[in-house]
């Protein structure tokens, strides 16, 4: 538990990060928002043999890495966190696939390997767009943004929560999990029945919890309404950065970038 | 000044399993006054502090505040007027900075934006968490935590401070600052706590609970004299009132006048 918290869940960090002072993080958080699921749409929305095309995508990753001022080992880490995950989806592709489409020398690539490719650059690209923009934006201005954007706030609501809560439910998993592993002495301890009433104690823990803090909102008066503070503006500067990314990607989307600046190299316009 | 009053008339809880927390339990709170409420364990200390803000309905009896009964109309303003601050500060601070758990409250009540800003503002000060206000909850120290759930009420300008285990698992110094703030409170202000030496500081009346039932209601000096009494009731005499482990000198005296 405490290795989850300490490496996957390390929103601590990114939640430092998305209060830093750069023109981009100041920028209303709902452009960002809309340019990261259009940048998300354009790449998933690609052929599943597409490679080539999906590369001058990386354009948009570095260039908000750069303007936010971020670190990028650190976000590196955290995207190299996720890989395991796209390669089991594509891990199989390359057996079932066996049918030759690039030929470099004697060499035959199979379109199982090129869609495997695929699914991983794709996977980098949307994991790490998905973690700038909180890493710009901060999570909790991600939620106001969504129930902004028409979101049902319920459902915002509930983001907000869990956002607030999984440090404090992480902890007290940890520390029942502690808790049991010091009494099990090195051995299995009882097996995965104790893990069974583990996981039901902190379900009940949670749901106490929730009845607690729902009262401490009642005694503050409410209502079921949640009141967004400082309405920041989506002016100028916003309409700019949606439409300028917007126009990009879609270029990027519809012709192949790489391919047309290899050709020019090459001298071959097709 | 009578919607600082405090009133409970036999009133009585039973929960939906049957565990009867509160048997007959009648006391009257006026305006500045500041009470502890003791028990042991179990005794009925936190099931009495949610009737307070009408978070419980009582089985039978009457709980009154100002010279309101509970219904439903008058459910918002008591809310507003009784400030209450629970024993675990992550139950109280839910929103993402200290700035708007502090604005919780005041943004309800539908206050506009200049009167929330200035509200949070003194509030932060009051409690002395003016440079805390753009953190978020869990960044904060324990003691941190417990004086900015102090001021997520404080903002609403209650009335009347109910609070569970004021002290529980802080520091000396930070228990020390709590109870300096509060001190300087002109609030009418209950207190649940183990903390005896905090309640003697505090609270010049004592509100002593046994099993749902008022064993004793009087000056807190008193109450803290009649050492048959704290034993039935399974407590002790506060620490500063016991005599030294080391040099065998008697305790505190000035709880002796009462």
């Amino acid at each position: 538990m405490a290795s989850i918290e300490g490496t996957i869940l390390d929103f601590k960090r990114l939640d430092q990060l998305a209060r830093g002072g750069t023109s981009l993080h100041r920028i209303d958080a709902r452009a960002k928002v809309l340019v990261a699921l259009v940048f998300i749409l354009s790449v998933v929305s690609f052929d599943r043999y597409a490679l080539t095309a999906l590369f001058p995508f990386f354009l948009y990753p570095v260039v908000i890495l750069a303007l936010g001022n971020l670190p990028a080992d650190y976000f590196v880490k955290k995207v190299v966190l996720f890989l395991p995950f796209a390669l089991a989806v594509g891990m199989l592709n390359p057996l079932f696939d066996r049918e030759v489409v690039v030929r470099v020398g004697s060499f035959g690539v199979t379109g199982g390997w090129v869609s495997c490719a695929s699914i991983l650059v794709r996977a980098i690209l949307t994991v790490s767009a998905a973690l700038l923009l909180v890493g710009v934006t901060g999570f909790p201005e991600i939620c106001r943004a969504l129930e902004r954007l028409g979101v049902p706030q319920t459902f915002a609501v509930q983001l907000l929560f869990l956002y607030r809560y999984i440090f404090v439910l992480t902890e007290e998993g940890a520390r029942s999990s502690r808790a049991r592993e010091l009494r099990s002495f090195g051995g299995k301890g009882l097996g995965i029945k104790s893990y069974g009433s583990l996981v039901g104690h902190l379900l009940l823990r949670t749901w106490m919890r929730a009845d607690r803090i729902h009262m401490a909102m009642l005694a503050r008066g409410f209502t079921g309404a949640f009141h967004a503070r400082h309405p920041s503006r989506f002016g100028g500067k916003e309409t700019l950065f949606l439409l300028g990314w917007s126009t990009l990607f879609l270029v990027l989307r519809l012709r192949n970038v790489s391919q047309l600046l290899g050709s020019l190299v090459t001298g071959t316009f097709p | 000044m009578s919607h600082h009053l405090v009133e409970a008339v036999h009133l009585r809880h039973v929960y939906p399993d049957g565990t009867v927390a509160l048997r007959d339990v009648s006391f009257r709170i006026t305006h500045g006054e500041s009470v502890a409420v003791i028990g042991a364990n179990g005794a009925g200390k936190s099931t009495l502090l949610l009737h307070l803000n009408g978070y419980l309905t009582p089985t039978s009896g009457v709980v009154r505040v100002g010279d309101q009964s509970f219904t439903k109309k008058t459910l918002p303003e008591i809310r507003r007027r009784v400030g209450m601050v629970f024993q675990d500060p992550d139950d109280q601070l839910f929103m993402p900075t200290v700035y708007e758990d502090v604005a919780f409250g005041p943004v309800n009540l539908g206050l506009s934006t200049a009167e929330v800003e200035a509200r949070v503002r003194e509030a932060l000060e009051r409690v002395g968490a003016a440079h805390l206000r753009d953190r978020p909850p869990y960044r904060l120290s324990g003691g941190e935590k417990k004086r900015v759930a102090i001021a997520t009420v404080l903002s609403m300008a209650p009335d009347i401070l109910v609070m569970d285990e004021p002290t529980n698992g802080l520091d000396p110094f930070a228990r020390r600052r709590i109870i300096e703030l509060l001190k300087d409170f002109h609030h009418t202000r209950i207190f649940t706590s183990h903390d005896l030496d905090m309640v003697l500081e505090l609270c010049e009346r004592t509100i002593v609970l046994h099993e749902g039932e008022v064993r004793a209601d009087g000056p807190t000096g008193e109450i803290f004299r009649n050492e048959g009494l704290l034993a039935e009731c399974s407590l002790e005499k506060p620490l500063s009132m016991q005599g030294c482990p080391v040099c065998g000198s008697s305790g505190k005296q000035e709880a002796e006048g009462g």
